[in-house]
């Protein structure tokens, strides 16, 4: 059963069962620290469900992992349309998958180029994108906003995918052009022989080639576009902008007023709107998910 | 080269490049560029030389917010980093060891599914929810469980504990995300090390920081890196959780908050850009020494 109890069996046998007991003890510890740490994790997210379908007298009595006492959807309908929570998911589904394409195209060309074609200036701009992974994004705000005010982009999702993708290039170029250097030339080169252009050799030998990275890389880029929230204050700004506001925005505003309006409930059905979805996903492509997350730390 | 190489390479860099140097380049350069100006955000540029940076020098505010930064910076990998490679040992190695594999306990996987999920929610989104857990009346999550006889304990609105919720929140979220890097590189690492070891008589706590710990030591660089770079943001929890954004009193003002705050609340984009700069050379001058510091020789596994 465990390390030290099984192999010096023969050594004395008199250890074993005191040996035995110690790793049981052991392992009772270890259940009890990661059930306790699972709790903490799962406790506020349960908490946020069950206070949803909670009025504020409950929510206010004190007993937070009380069921409530009728089950209502009501409070979901409201966080649906009143609180406009349909309205900002679907605006950040929509910039989310329009910038997430854009920054895998993008990235990968710029990458594949980089990572296998010789030319001058070739490692200027290289350094020149991964140099962008050392300056945190915040530290820019005040010109950021001015360039876009300029071109006319504040408050508009043009604007907006724009700067995501541009943002998201120096990780996105930094680690696939890891990942093209890595492929075999062989192939390649092969295709050229039979005189695939270079076009053609890029989208319908590499990018196939490449699918483990380009798989992990974008699920990286969804999770992190998706749960931005500094960018979207800075540019959603200006007239008309709050019927634009992506998820997180909205959801920020909501708790702002929730608490003069003394709607708390609609507050937490808003909450465990924007959490189920991510829930569900999560359970699907769990270890997509994980492998795509924790893939930049590993490199 | 055949087919044309030039306009091929110039065709698939002109549109990344052209959007990097646009809203990434030329932001940074003129953050820098800017800080040597009064500049409010609208009208006339006026250059100031390095005024900014003596009035930072003299700003109350920033020397918390620092001071606040700081106090993540220490204390967020160091907690992260403890409490994530002990769940990772218990999950992969602490189930000991049956046919001839070193397993973790069990349910491992459900625990690290479990553990995981905090990642994949937005800062914002965990903000809203903690604003409410650390709610300063019965209706708060935490207050609610303490006996009904206690007074309710302010923990935001308290100057005094406003940061350590922040370090809670940060740490809460994180240590999912970690267990699982740790994870990955220690089931790189030899079986039959631990067997070797185990053979020696060596407990598991010995394992742990005879084996596993010198064997991770550069997952382990890279988590302090990433850690203390999240330590340098923070700006969603703070901006959405805490009273008064960066209060009580501005017991809870991070940097990256005053540069928002300055930029777009006070009409201050000369200064915000300063403290860019300000906030740029730290970054950089932590991971210099995080790397420096932490240097060991590597140990191959």
């Amino acid at each position: 059963m465990t390390l030290v109890a099984d192999k010096p069996a023969t050594k004395s046998a008199g250890d074993k069962p005191s040996a035995k007991r110690d790793i049981n003890a052991f392992t009772g510890l270890a259940h009890i620290a990661l059930i306790a740490w699972a709790l903490v994790t799962a406790g506020p997210l349960i908490w946020v469900v069950l206070a949803s379908f909670k009025n504020n007298t409950e929510i206010f009595l004190g007993k937070p992992f009380a069921l409530p006492s009728s089950f209502s959807l009501q409070t979901y309908f409201d966080a649906w349309s009143e609180a406009h929570i349909g309205r900002y998911f679907l605006n950040s589904v929509i910039v989310v998958i329009v910038s997430t394409a854009g920054t895998m195209l993008f990235g990968s060309m710029a990458a594949y180029v980089l990572a296998r074609y010789r030319f001058p200036g070739n490692r200027f701009i290289y350094y020149l994108f991964v140099s962008g992974l050392a300056f945190p994004t915040f530290m820019a705000l005040a010109p950021l906003f001015y360039i876009l005010k300029n071109m006319g982009l504040l408050g508009s999702y043009t604007g907006l995918v724009l700067v995501y993708i541009a943002y998201s290039l120096p990780f996105t170029v930094f680690f696939l052009a890891a990942f093209f250097k890595s492929l075999p030339y062989e192939i390649e080169e092969a295709a050229t022989v039979d005189g695939a252009s270079h076009t053609r050799k890029f989208f319908q030998i590499m990018m196939p080639m490449a699918r483990s990275g380009l798989v992990s890389i974008t699920i990286f880029n969804i999770v992190g576009q998706w749960n931005q929230y500094l960018l979207p204050v800075v540019v959603m700004t200006g007239p008309g902008a709050e019927s634009k506001y992506l998820l997180t925005q909205g959801i920020a505003n909501i708790s702002t007023s929730a608490g003069y309006h003394a709607q708390w409930s609609t507050l937490f059905a808003a909450l465990t709107l924007s959490i189920l979805p991510m829930i569900v996903v999560y359970a699907i492509f769990q270890r997509q998910i994980q492998a795509g997350l924790t893939a930049g730390a590993v490199k | 080269m055949r087919h044309g190489k030039y306009p091929f390479i110039i065709g698939f860099l002109v549109v990344p490049v052209a959007l990097y140097a646009t809203f990434v380049v030329a932001a940074y350069i003129q953050t820098f560029q800017l800080s040597l100006t009064s500049w409010s955000g609208l009208g006339k540029i006026d250059y100031i030389g390095f005024d900014n940076f003596v009035k930072l020098w003299h700003d109350d505010v920033f020397w918390k917010s620092i001071k606040h930064n700081l106090f993540l910076l220490i204390l967020l990998p160091i907690i992260t980093i403890v409490i994530a490679l002990v769940f990772a040992f218990l999950l992969n190695v602490g189930g000991g060891h049956k046919g001839g594999q070193t397993r973790g306990v069990w349910g491992s996987k459900v625990y690290r599914i479990i553990f995981f999920f905090p990642q994949l929610l937005a800062l914002a989104i965990v903000a809203v929810i903690f604003g409410r857990v650390f709610g300063p009346d019965k209706s708060g999550m935490l207050n609610g469980l303490f006996p009904a006889s206690w007074k309710p304990w302010l923990f935001l609105a308290d100057e005094r504990y406003a940061m350590a919720c922040i370090l809670i929140v940060l740490v809460w979220q994180a240590v999912g995300f970690y267990v699982v890097l740790f994870s990955a590189g220690m089931g790189s690492i030899s079986t039959d090390i631990y067997e070797a070891a185990a053979l020696d008589g060596a407990t598991r706590i010995t394992l742990f920081f005879r084996i596993t710990v010198p064997l991770l030591w550069s997952t382990i660089q890279v988590a302090w890196v990433y850690l203390g770079i999240a330590a340098f943001d923070a700006f969603a929890l703070v901006n959405i959780m805490t009273v008064d954004r960066g209060g009580p009193n501005g017991a809870s003002s991070v940097l990256s908050l005053m540069i928002y705050r300055n930029a777009f609340d006070f009409s201050q984009a000369g200064y915000a850009c300063a403290l860019g700069v300000v906030l740029f050379f730290l970054t950089l001058t932590f991971a210099a020494l995080t790397l420096r510091v932490t240097r060991r020789d590597s140990v191959e596994a």
